[in-house]
């Protein structure tokens, strides 16, 4: 089973330049107007940072997806999940990373075929904490 | 209309979001250095365990209901913090961040909106995109807001917002209420109070505004207007700076050598300087103190402070580490086991309106290197650049010895779950 645990985006920004142009001496620059033009990654990844929070995923449960061991995935709890998003969900006093699933009832699919999906009985509890919106993988 | 929102048992509540182990189990957040409860959920305030109450006292209360322990993880809880104020700020544009886990918000001008509504949907928005539990108090003045939210809190007020709109209501809001319960009303005056006659807050509501002035001061005076409705209390979405800067804490093993205390003190220094320099003040005097376990009664007990003036005042960390270094030597007593050390900054004024005397050296210098030592901290961690007096080893840093992940900032502290 994929587990996941709960950390919280850094409060910084990274700005890269969009792009750097070298000029000879004398010239003015044709890129001086455009300067200040800087990207940001956590724009990018994040859109509502207030509600955002930065999980790190263990386990194999979710390769299919594409989600392996060590990723990060940035959850935003603000979110409603709907059928099919992935979402972090708390079962049995721990968070695991699933796809969700509202067909035929509650499930939580594993994205492995190895895996079993977990079905929401009487018995266990299943409570959505936020829901998948990116995910971050360093080489 | 004024709005008092705050979220239930802050720290308690901040560790449950991260960790559903504790969403059903009894759960107390302990102080800096793990001494005493600072936190507790519903459960553990049911089994009657006080605010403040020692960790070591409630040992068995721990065993015994299988109640979660939890150290202070101010990281975590500041960034909560900081997250409910933005949500907030979309609800109000006028706010004052009254606490770590309190919010005034001022409604002038929209009273005609359903403020009841207004305040519910703000309480589902934190609830939902934070998993922080809040209730919410309405009345037309702080006090009686504060009136408010204690019962939106205590009746289990379905929506956990609770409005005091007209007369009849708010009578009978303070027809039950002890005159304790007051904000700002203290332990030593409602027993004055009582011992007047004056036991509820109703009764302190229709008290004779004059000689109850005369008799207490302004500021019951003042309580006794805003029970009436009537706004008193500046409304403050700006706080005011500092007038003393405290810094204290208990050490995590005893310590009797005068240099740790010195490394401990300096420490301190270090911190309550950066306090000063960012509200942009300048103290003139600083007050230093230690003490042995006034709990631990087997042991020899002292405790000292002394408060030294410096020529002209100052933001620069070494002029107090000078003055503290000095003031330690003279308290200090060997052979005694001291468990406590602080700091106090006193005499704060603006640092535009510095008073300088002929001889001293100009203090454009000195600021300059301080900036330095402020903004290469800020950006590569507390204590990146520091005095050599504070040390390195830290033998006295506090102990917290079951807290959180920090969650919030270190990748090497996840929790790992198998």
């Amino acid at each position: 089973m994929s587990k996941v645990s709960i950390l919280q985006p850094v409060d910084s920004s990274l700005e890269l330049p969009v792009y750097e142009t070298k000029v000879p001496a004398g010239f003015p620059s044709p890129a001086q107007e455009y300067l200040g033009d800087t990207m940001d990654l956590n724009d990018y990844l994040i859109k509502n940072k207030t509600a955002s929070f930065i999980a790190k995923v263990e386990g194999n449960s979710m390769i299919d997806a594409g989600i392996f061991e060590g990723d990060l995935v940035i959850v935003d709890r603000a979110l409603t999940a709907k059928n099919r998003d992935i979402v972090i969900a708390a079962v049995n006093n721990e968070f695991t990373i699933k796809r969700l699933s509202t067909k035929d009832g509650i499930k939580l699919i594993p994205e492995n075929k190895d895996y079993e999906p977990i079905v929401m009985s009487g018995e266990n509890e299943l409570v959505i904490w936020g829901v998948v919106t990116a995910l971050i993988r360093k080489f | 209309m004024i709005a008092l929102c705050d979220v239930n048992n802050f720290y308690v509540s901040c560790e449950r979001v991260f960790d559903p182990s504790l969403w059903h189990r009894p759960v107390i957040v302990l102080s800096n250095n793990d001494g005493c409860a600072v936190a507790r959920s519903n459960e553990v305030k049911n089994l009657g365990v006080k605010m403040g109450a020692p960790h070591f006292q409630l040992k068995q209360l721990i065993n015994q209901h299988n109640i979660a322990i939890r150290s202070s993880n101010y990281a975590l809880y500041g960034d909560m913090s900081q997250r409910v104020d933005d949500i907030i700020a979309q609800y109000s544009d006028q706010v004052e961040n009254y606490s770590i886990d309190e919010c005034f918000m001022r409604f002038n001008g929209f009273e005609h909106l359903n403020l009841i509504e207004h305040c519910q949907k703000l309480r589902n928005q934190i609830w939902k995109w934070l998993g922080l539990p809040v209730c919410v108090g309405v009345a037309p003045s702080k006090t009686l807001a504060k009136i408010a939210n204690y019962y939106a809190k205590k009746l289990k007020i379905p929506g956990s917002v609770l409005q005091l709109n007209d007369e009849l209501q708010i009578k009978n809001a303070l027809k039950n209420l002890p005159v304790r319960e007051i904000w700002g009303v203290g332990g030593q005056i409602s027993k004055h109070l009582n011992s007047i006659g004056i036991n509820t807050a109703l009764e302190l509501r229709n008290a004779d505004l004059k000689s109850m002035r005369k008799r207490f001061s302004v500021v019951m005076e003042r309580t006794i207007m805003e029970l009436r409705g009537i706004n008193c209390i500046e409304f403050d979405a700006d706080p005011e700076k500092k007038k003393q800067i405290i810094c204290t804490r208990s050490f995590g093993e005893k310590i009797d050598k005068l240099s740790l205390l010195k490394e401990a003190m300096a420490y301190h220094v270090s911190r309550a300087c950066v306090t000063l320099r960012e509200q942009e003040s300048v103290a003139q005097s600083i007050t230093i103190g230690i003490r042995t376990n006034a709990f631990n009664t087997h042991i020899k007990q002292h405790s000292n402070s002394i408060t030294i003036k410096l020529p002209q005042a100052s933001q620069h960390t070494g002029h107090f580490l000078q003055a503290a270094e000095q003031g330690l030597e003279r308290i200090y007593k060997p052979g005694f086991h001291y468990k406590k050390a602080g700091i106090m900054l006193n005499n704060i004024s603006d640092a535009g309106v510095i008073q300088t005397d002929l001889f001293s050296p100009m203090p454009e210098r000195n600021n300059a290197l301080m900036n330095t030592l402020d903004s290469i901290n800020s950006r590569f961690g507390k204590g990146t650049m520091r005095s050599g007096q504070e040390g390195f080893k830290k033998n006295w840093v506090m102990k917290s010895e079951i807290k959180s992940p920090a969650y919030t900032t270190r990748f090497d502290e996840l929790i790992r779950v198998r």
